[in-house]
């Protein structure tokens, strides 16, 4: 995002009461650096891509953090092809070609990964069912531990005149 | 000499580790107080033993004795003294030490401060904290001597890793473990109340400024450990999802869980067999990492140097641990049925929905983290599980966390009617989405996570801010300040703790939908604008350190014609291990930090310079202050209320 | 016993289960995804020719190997006497992708240097190993900027790839051939294709 927007938008926002983009006049005669890269636009999708594939020869960075030659290398590889026009699929596709699944940091959903990715899912459905359950049957003994029938019979119970017991229940600590 | 002494000490401490795990469990066993009282002196023994020995490797690095192994790869004479010192567990031996150190401090915290707990109870919970003990100090003695010379002794050592050279380094591995091995006792505490069939709200209560201060620990040494990352690596990235992370985040996430059960264990008695299922599982997510950092199964970052035969031993170790605690488990807890009840509208229900979901958390950071294992063990292929998953998994399911944590302060124990309850939250709700759909416009950033994450955080800004002001219209006093007085320090902490997850919220939303980075090329007296800055670059001059040698970049920073200050990023070589580093400057402010690191030089004389600009960041830093001050809170809080029972009867007698 | 309370126990297991596998594997071993699929084609200059330039067609119909190996590669230098052997007994042919010989040399600023000046620098060097190692190869070829090596799947050198009669890729060997992986593994496998072929 370019910086000026991005501060426009603060001051719209007012979350930084006053701040104002002023030329830095101090500075303001000093000749001005140039971006390492041509096309920054472009940079911004090499590295976003680049932030999602694994450098294959690293411990565990993707090729955006690693400095090792072979995550230069991709780098280039898809800096150069993004260049060329083609899409980031397109990129993707060529370097699983050459390397396989392992690059991507976001596995495709496939049949071998279906547990990865609907496990999460299944996990939260297996923990409402139980949630409800728990739930269902606590509310149950509540309900029976509070009902009025309860009640009475306890009332007769203390004034010693009940004939029956009232439940066979096991009484709940 | 003294390395042998240091070795020495290590199998006394084994020693004294057996008797500690035997005897008093024995003595429970058989209702014999002499034996339980073994327990507490026991626990000192190992205590000190295990701290002379960590100390005489210690004294190996001060002195920079370089015949014994661990010294030599670890340190170098030109290594600066505290970076020898914290060279001690800079790798796997080392960090094994501190580990079995942890481990000790902690049972002889619970053995001094336990003094009113049942004996027999006592007993029990130093007896499993010895069994644990004899696992780390065999490990250690069997697989990983620190103390192994090397003969003839190296002339010069290896230096300690440079990414380890550092101050945040100094303090984030004993945080980390303090939290990690503090769960232990959470854990010894369930284990002895499955033995004894005692889980009631006392043992709910004992436990609970334990778990408390294990989970202040940790939660101060992940947030640590993030810093560490973002000034440490040069790029700015605070959280990446590696296998070691999250191996310390499951055990963090069941634990926030575990601290929240206890607490309705203790008030309302139930959830009991729940509660001992989240004690023993967020220790055992504790060994797993143990497990996951050292065998070498997984590829991270941050893993040690591996040997299949350590492996072995943690995984044996961890299905006696584990697997002996989960049968237990499975023996003793069908008595725990019950409790207290309550409707399916309460604080209860609101606690034990939260408590489901940051254990489906936990349960689905783990499938992530070892699903690449199960698919390469099947013979499946191999894969890789990164940030993207993670994300798209953590996002979705921890929003309802977040909107429950805040609801769930509002409902009654027990019971509650579910329609005046939304009335009462309702307007900060909505107010909430407003806030977060506003923000986002405002900011000129309108993604879906942007808008849930502001929305998600004003929720909890705005919920504290009511839940705050219906206490204080609640207590009976004269004035706000004397019924602030009169809230109790514990809620004082939840208030705080969840108010800091609305800050971290605010942090990474912010920085994750704002940040910006320019890479440049720049020659002395060349200025840079970015995002409203100007950088004026003043040259590059030679700063060599002790060990390493460095360039060191001199860029003015200017905020429209404010000179800001100077930022010095560096670029060092380590000279033992020839390791370049970045050193990252940054200017650090409220409401955004300016972060520069200092590239290559190119042919041309220029120096690539990358600049990054962090909006909030220190806010993700600043909510976990929030979360640890809050669990501080919440702790002392329990221990004042033990010693004012203790006071009571004193001042019952003086008023009678 | 409640079979419910027993669940926790049974999952814990398994993943013990899993993780003790795990122990055996190699998690950094990337298995390539071109086995049983053509071989990138190429075509690149020849080590002792410069003018000449070597492509897959010309070793269609044959069973061959193709070893990855550059003069700055440590663990070539291991791998190499088994090459030698084998060239020795002349099995199979092998072939030799010389990868980034400059450039993947850390010591060397390839930046710095006009492409016939890297081109001359990666012959001497990589003439000059052979001649001082010993020479098992066919002939090699020059991948001087590594986009070869990218098209194989090329993560870490030594790699060595057989192909078989129909140019396909059969098996990827990752790291250095030693005695025993080639008596194993390899040769087998060779001497199956061939049979097949």
């Amino acid at each position: 995002m370019p910086a000026d927007r991005f501060l426009r938008a603060l001051r719209g926002a007012a979350f930084i009461g006053g701040c104002l983009l002023v030329a830095a006049a101090f500075a303001a005669d000093a000749p001005t650096a140039k971006p390492l890269v041509a096309d920054p636009a472009l940079e911004a999708r090499v590295l976003d891509l680049s932030h999602k594939l694994r450098c294959l020869v690293c411990q565990n960075q993707s090729i955006a953090e690693s400095h090792a030659p072979l995550a230069v290398d991709l780098r280039d590889q898809v800096r150069e092809q993004l260049a060329a026009g083609r899409s980031e699929n397109e990129v993707v596709d060529y370097l699983v070609a050459r390397y396989g699944d392992f690059v991507l940091y976001a596995p495709p959903f496939k049949a071998t990964t279906l547990l990865l990715w609907l496990g999460p899912a299944a996990l939260l459905l297996a923990g409402a069912g139980w949630l409800a359950i728990r739930l269902r049957s606590r509310e149950r003994e509540a309900a029976v531990t509070l009902s009025e029938a309860e009640h009475r019979r306890a009332r007769e119970l203390l004034a010693g005149n009940a004939a029956v017991p009232p439940s066979s229940k096991e009484p709940r600590s | 000499m003294i390395p042998e002494l240091g070795h020495f000490a290590l199998v006394l401490a084994l020693v004294i580790a057996l008797v500690q795990a035997v005897v008093p469990l024995l003595g429970a066993h058989r209702n014999r107080l002499a034996l339980m009282a073994v327990g507490r002196p026991a626990a000192l023994g190992q205590f000190l033993f295990t701290g002379f020995s960590f100390a005489c490797l210690t004294w190996a690095f001060v002195v920079n004795d370089f015949s014994v192994e661990y010294v030599a790869m670890h340190s170098n004479t030109a290594t600066p003294l505290i970076y020898r010192i914290t060279a001690v567990w800079g790798s796997h031996e080392g960090s094994l030490l501190l580990w079995a150190l942890t481990l000790s401090l902690w049972t002889v915290a619970v053995a001094v401060f336990s003094r009113n707990l049942p004996e027999a109870f006592v007993a029990r919970v130093l007896g499993t904290l010895g069994w644990i003990a004899v696992g780390f100090l065999a490990f250690m003695l069997v697989t990983s001597n620190p103390f192994t010379r090397l003969i003839p002794g190296a002339a010069e050592g290896r230096d300690l890793n440079p990414l380890l050279q550092d101050p945040g380094m100094i303090i984030h591995p004993p945080l980390l473990y303090m939290g990690y091995v503090g769960f232990s006792v959470a854990f010894a505490f369930a284990i002895a109340a499955l033995l004894t069939g005692r889980l009631d709200a006392a043992w709910a209560r004992w436990s609970r400024p334990w778990t408390t201060a294990a989970w202040v620990f940790l939660t101060a040494g992940i947030a640590l450990g993030s810093g560490w990352a973002y000034y440490e690596l040069g790029w700015g990235g605070w959280w990446f999802w590696d296998p070691v992370e999250n191996a310390s985040f499951m055990p963090w996430l069941l634990g926030t869980a575990l601290i929240h059960s206890l607490a309705v264990t203790e008030k309302r008695g139930a959830f009991r067999s729940w509660t001992v299922l989240l004690a023993i599982g967020a220790f055992s997510l504790s060994l797993l990492g143990t497990f996951l950092v050292r065998s070498g199964v997984l590829t991270s970052v941050h893993a040690f140097a591996t040997d299949p035969r350590r492996g072995l031993f943690i995984l044996a170790f961890l299905v006696a641990v584990i697997g002996v605690s989960l049968l237990l488990y499975a023996w003793r807890a069908p008595k725990l049925a019950g409790g207290g009840s309550f409707a399916f509208v309460s604080r209860d229900t609101a606690l034990l929905g939260n408590n489901v979901l940051l254990s489906v958390v936990s349960a689905s950071v783990l499938l992530g983290t070892l699903y690449p294992l199960f698919l390469d063990a099947l013979g499946l292929g191999k894969l890789s599980v990164g940030p993207p998953y993670f994300e798209a998994v953590f996002v979705p399911l921890m929003t309802p966390v977040v909107v429950l944590m805040m609801f769930g302060p509002f409902l009654r124990w027990k019971g509650d009617e579910l329609m005046p309850a939304l009335r009462r939250v309702a307007p900060a709700f909505v107010a909430s989405i407003l806030i977060g759909l506003g923000t986002a416009f405002a900011v000129g950033h309108v993604s879906w996570r942007t808008v849930l994450g502001l929305a998600l955080a004003a929720w909890v800004v705005l919920a504290s801010l009511q839940l705050l002001a219906t206490r204080l219209r609640e207590r009976a006093g004269a004035s706000a300040a004397s019924r602030l007085a009169t809230i109790p320090a514990a809620w004082w902490g939840m208030w705080l703790a969840h108010l800091g997850v609305g800050i971290f919220i605010i942090g990474v939303t912010m920085v994750g939908s704002l940040e910006n980075n320019l890479d440049v090329k720049m020659k002395e007296g060349e200025r840079v604008e970015f995002s409203g800055y100007t950088l004026l670059f003043r040259g590059v001059q030679d700063a060599p350190g002790p060990n390493f040698a460095a360039a060191r970049a001199n860029l003015e920073l200017f905020r429209g014609d404010v000179d800001i200050g100077t930022l010095q990023p560096e670029k060092r070589i380590y000279l033992a291990q020839q390791m370049p580093m970045t050193e990252a400057a940054l200017d650090v402010g409220l409401f955004r930090d300016v972060y520069v690191s200092l590239g290559e030089q190119l042919e041309d004389g220029s120096w690539i310079v990358s600049l990054h600009y962090k909006p909030f960041i220190s806010w993700i830093w600043a909510g976990c202050v929030l979360m640890a001050l809050g669990g501080i809170l919440a702790a002392a809080d329990r221990r004042y209320r033990r010693l004012a029972e203790r006071r009571l009867p004193a001042a019952a007698v003086q008023a009678a | 016993m409640k079979a419910k309370f027993l669940v926790p126990l049974a999952l814990f297991l398994v993943l013990v289960g899993f993780l003790a596998f795990g122990l055996r594997l190699d998690p950094r071993e990337v298995p390539s995804p071109l086995i049983d699929k053509p071989a990138p084609a190429f075509s690149l200059a020849r080590l002792d020719d410069n003018s000449q330039r070597f492509g897959l067609e010309e070793m269609r119909g044959q069973v061959w190997l193709l070893n990855v190996w550059a003069s700055w590669c440590v663990a070539c230098r291991q791998e190499h006497p088994v090459l030698v052997d084998l060239a020795r007994r002349q099995v199979v042919p092998v072939v030799g992708l010389n990868y980034k010989e400059v450039r993947g040399d850390g010591a060397i600023d390839a930046r710095r240097l006009a492409p016939e000046q890297e081109l001359a620098m990666a012959v001497e060097r990589a003439r000059g190993w052979l001649s001082a190692h010993g020479d098992p190869y066919k002939l090699s070829v020059l991948d001087l900027d590594g986009r070869v090596g990218i098209d194989f799947g090329v993560y870490g050198v030594p790699e060595t790839f057989l192909i078989d009669q129909r140019g396909s890729v059969r098996y990827k060997h990752i790291g250095p051939i030693t005695p025993e992986s080639l008596e194993k593994v390899l040769l087998p496998k060779i001497e199956e294709l061939k049979r097949a072929g």
